[in-house]
């Protein structure tokens, strides 16, 4: 019987598999009566098989520390975490209500303005954000859907009130994590899973398809769909080679495609054939080196146009980035309330934004309490996490926003989540966010798991997988059962 | 299927094939060190020159000893065909194009570049004695041929990784052949020997081809020798045999019938197919082996550049025609 969850400290966070006193919540029950009847020695054995299996499946990066390079796997943790049916509802309304508000603003932002002219959103903060897209002015892209694929992140905050933290529109990435993580669950811990009622991953792949075949035109029965990446040496690549494979299409580079007679060709073996819907995971930056950056090699120039003239689809569709602008961020509740009339069911995170005079000075003024963020940056850069800086940082950061106030918003320093986490040959309280996908294709479809990022590092609320983060995988419980 | 995706499964089959070749070579001559620890310089030089990159070699290395010989053929990263880089090589391919192959085709691969790394971290005397470890990657190279064969379906993704392997064997067998050929004839003194007997022997077991020769004609004769690993119909490591299927591969991919080509590789395969399996064993003895070979591999090298030219290389159109 393992002795671990006797020493395991809740601390004064909100646990996601504990209440306050130390008990687990009625839906981590069933899973804590298993995972407590293991042996220590056991779960250890488990993680290791865990980690190996993920070194051979080749789910990893490559470390130089010689001349050999060594081969290591992002963090996995096998205590999964738990999310209950209830809040799962919540989640997935929310998120439905959230990302049909976002393409109805992105029609609108690309299209009439609507939005700006009543006055909702100053103009001048979608116009000076650097992901705003002039060249998408006017395009009405495929059974106008500009995001089909997003993966929001979620966090929770000490009194467990679920928050949107970011809404990610462009090229999110780590749902193959979601179902490699399962996938090798299921493997290698095969008996903690049994009459949970953990809810399936598996059918994205079959979803994701559906969604993009549903971009081509109505007269093209077998559409050619790929997916683009940048290249074997982006991060991500394996996610894109994965999703080709499982999804059956192929996986192109820029240069495997060209463009001419007005479609879009890739080169195969056969001679050119035409290509109907491309899921690009390139930015568009670097999409159309006619329409975007002109240094961009990974493109494919003349790409935009044939999108225009609505004979390539892409998802997501290029300008989408402007509603991952931070300062924009901050107005989604507003554009909830004015296209669909509603209540925010998902709260943002509270947020200040440094261009209007008021709200600067408070920053200003609380940096060592507040979270600041450039309005364009992912991956954890362009942060400042007040409470954990030196001053020298602070006044570095407070420099920048006197600089260039559009660029920055700030928040409160949320103390995140935790779960707990094998670490040492003990088990502690890390800190965690949740990044579920949603597909947008004949329907608004929530894929009932997710990916959830855990900052390993003991106290870092930094749960980028580029900053030192791991992953853990994600149950929806099916049904909540009587409490 | 996509241009670069062909390619990178033809070329990782290459590197596969080539790997299990170098480790099959050195595994056999282990053996044969074994019995003869008088000659073993002698014993190790001819396993550069199977290579064809001896003057990469003595460039780098005093002198042809099995340690040196070994750590040139096995680990050493600034040799491109060593089998670590043959075996990395194989596995980025693979990484482009994960979707296009089977989940176990890229796991087995993974593991084996895992394992080879892991022993290079070693060092090359941990192979030397008492190790398994060429026997291991001869065997990996025959795993994941079946591997292919039975989790990939027989579409034109599998027919270029045939495609590859059989180029690359075929051009490694002649090789072989080649110096073997020109180390064991000018022995007049030896033959007949047991030591001759040997060398022959070793030769076959290069190929993997020891039992299945003596099943076919019993005594080992340089005449039947050549028969069998050059002209043979049924061996998998003879020249004809690897050439044929290549052929029956091409044909396969672009659907032209057998006995007709329509584009470049098929003419120089179909010639060179046609050349062999109509020649025999006294033609090319008494034309010279090593001419015999030489001209094979040129034409090897061509057939390979216009698979390149008729696949790979497709290049755009220019766009003016565009709407």
């Amino acid at each position: 019987m393992s002795m671990y969850f006797n020493e395991y400290d809740v601390g004064s966070f909100f646990d996601e598999m504990f209440l306050p006193d130390g008990t687990p919540r009625d839906s981590a029950k069933p899973l804590f009566e298993r995972l407590r009847s293991l042996s220590d020695g056991e779960l250890m054995r488990y993680q290791a098989a865990a980690e190996k299996a993920l070194l051979h499946m080749g789910i990893t990066f490559r470390v130089y520390s010689d001349q050999q390079g060594i081969e290591k796997i992002f963090p996995f943790d096998i205590i999964p975490r738990i999310v209950n049916a209830s809040d799962w509802v919540r989640i997935e309304t929310g998120l439905k209500q959230r990302i049909e508000a976002l393409n109805l603003f992105l029609n609108d932002i690309y299209g009439e303005k609507k939005i700006l002219k009543d006055k909702v959103i100053p103009e001048h903060v979608i116009l000076s954000a650097k992901t705003y897209r002039p060249v998408c002015e006017g395009i009405k892209p495929a059974r106008g859907i500009w995001c089909h694929i997003t993966g929001t992140d979620l966090v929770r905050g000490e009194d467990g009130t679920i928050y949107v933290l970011e809404d990610n529109l462009r090229t999110p990435s780590g749902v193959s994590y979601v179902l490699e993580n399962r996938r090798v669950m299921k493997n290698t811990f095969p008996r903690v899973f049994s009459n949970l009622g953990v809810r399936s991953v598996s059918d994205y792949p079959g979803k994701l398809l559906d969604t993009l075949q549903h971009l081509a035109p109505d007269h093209i029965t077998s559409p050619e769909v790929v997916v683009l990446t940048p290249g074997i040496f982006n991060s991500a690549y394996f996610e894109h080679s994965f999703l080709a494979q499982q999804m059956g299409v192929e996986l192109v580079e820029g240069r495997d495609l060209t463009v001419f007679d007005g479609h879009v060709h890739m080169r195969t073996t056969h001679g050119f054939k035409r290509v109907d819907v491309i899921y690009r995971r390139i930015d568009d930056d670097f999409i159309d080196p006619e329409a975007f950056r002109e240094d961009s090699v990974l493109g494919v120039p003349g790409l935009i146009e044939v999108y225009r003239e609505g004979r390539v689809a892409l998802a997501n569709a290029p300008g989408t980035g402007i509603a991952d602008d931070k300062v924009v961020y901050a107005y989604v509740e507003k554009m909830i309330r004015y296209y669909l009339d509603q209540d925010a069911i998902l709260p943002n995170v509270p947020t200040y934004l440094c261009w209007e005079d008021k709200e600067r000075e408070h920053v200003l003024a609380n940096l060592d309490k507040l979270v600041v963020k450039a309005a364009n940056e992912s991956g954890g850069y362009g942060m400042l996490i007040g409470p954990h800086a030196d001053d020298e940082t602070r006044n570095e950061f407070a420099d920048k926003i006197r600089e260039n106030p559009r660029n920055y918003i700030a928040q409160p320093t949320l103390s995140l989540s935790r779960v707990p986490v094998i670490t040492d040959g003990r088990l502690e309280g890390r800190h965690v966010d949740l990044r579920p996908y949603i597909l947008y294709g004949k329907d608004i479809y929530v894929l009932p798991g997710g990916l959830t990022r855990v900052a390993l590092k003991k106290g870092s609320l930094v749960v980028n997988s580029s900053q030192g983060g791991g992953s853990k995988d994600t149950w929806v419980i099916a049904e909540d059962g009587p409490s | 299927m996509l241009s670069r995706s062909a390619e990178s499964i033809y070329w990782m089959s290459r590197y596969v094939e080539r790997a299990e070749n170098i480790a099959r070579f050195i595994n056999v001559n282990m053996g044969m060190f074994l019995e003869n620890q008088a000659d073993s310089a002698g014993q190790w030089e001819p396993l550069v020159q199977v290579t064809g990159d001896y003057e990469h070699f003595s460039q780098r290395y005093e002198a042809s000893t099995m340690e040196h010989v070994v750590e040139f053929l096995t680990f050493d990263r600034a040799y491109p065909n060593s089998i670590i880089n043959c075996v990395e090589l194989a596995r980025e391919n693979a990484r482009t194009i994960r979707e296009s192959i089977s989940s176990e085709m890229w796991e087995y691969l993974n593991r084996l570049y895992l394992k080879v790394m892991d022993q290079a971290r070693e060092g090359t005397a941990s192979v030397l004695t008492g190790s398994t470890f060429f026997t291991e990657v001869r065997l990996a190279g025959n795993l994941f041929t079946g591997i292919t064969d039975n989790t990939l379906s027989h579409n034109e993704a599998w027919h270029f990784s045939r495609l590859g392997r059989m180029i690359e064997r075929a051009d490694k067998s002649s090789r072989m052949l080649d110096v073997k050929y020109f180390i064991l004839l000018p022995s007049v003194d030896d033959v007949g020997s047991p030591y001759d007997e040997l060398q022959w022997s070793a030769l076959l077991h290069s190929a993997s081809a020891y039992e299945m020769y003596r099943k076919k004609y019993g005594r080992i004769t340089p005449h039947n020798v050549v028969n069998f690993l050059v002209l043979d119909h049924d061996f998998p490591r003879a020249m004809l045999y690897c050439v044929t299927k290549a052929e029956e591969s091409l044909h396969d991919i672009t659907g032209t019938p057998l006995g007709s080509y329509a584009n470049e590789p098929e003419q120089r395969l179909g010639q060179l197919r046609s050349e062999l399996a109509f020649s025999s064993a006294e033609t090319i003895m008494h034309g010279g082996m090593h001419e015999f070979i030489d001209d094979f591999q040129g034409k090897m090298n061509r057939v390979d550049e216009a698979v390149y030219h008729a696949f790979f290389g497709l290049r755009a159109i220019p766009r003016s025609g565009g709407a």
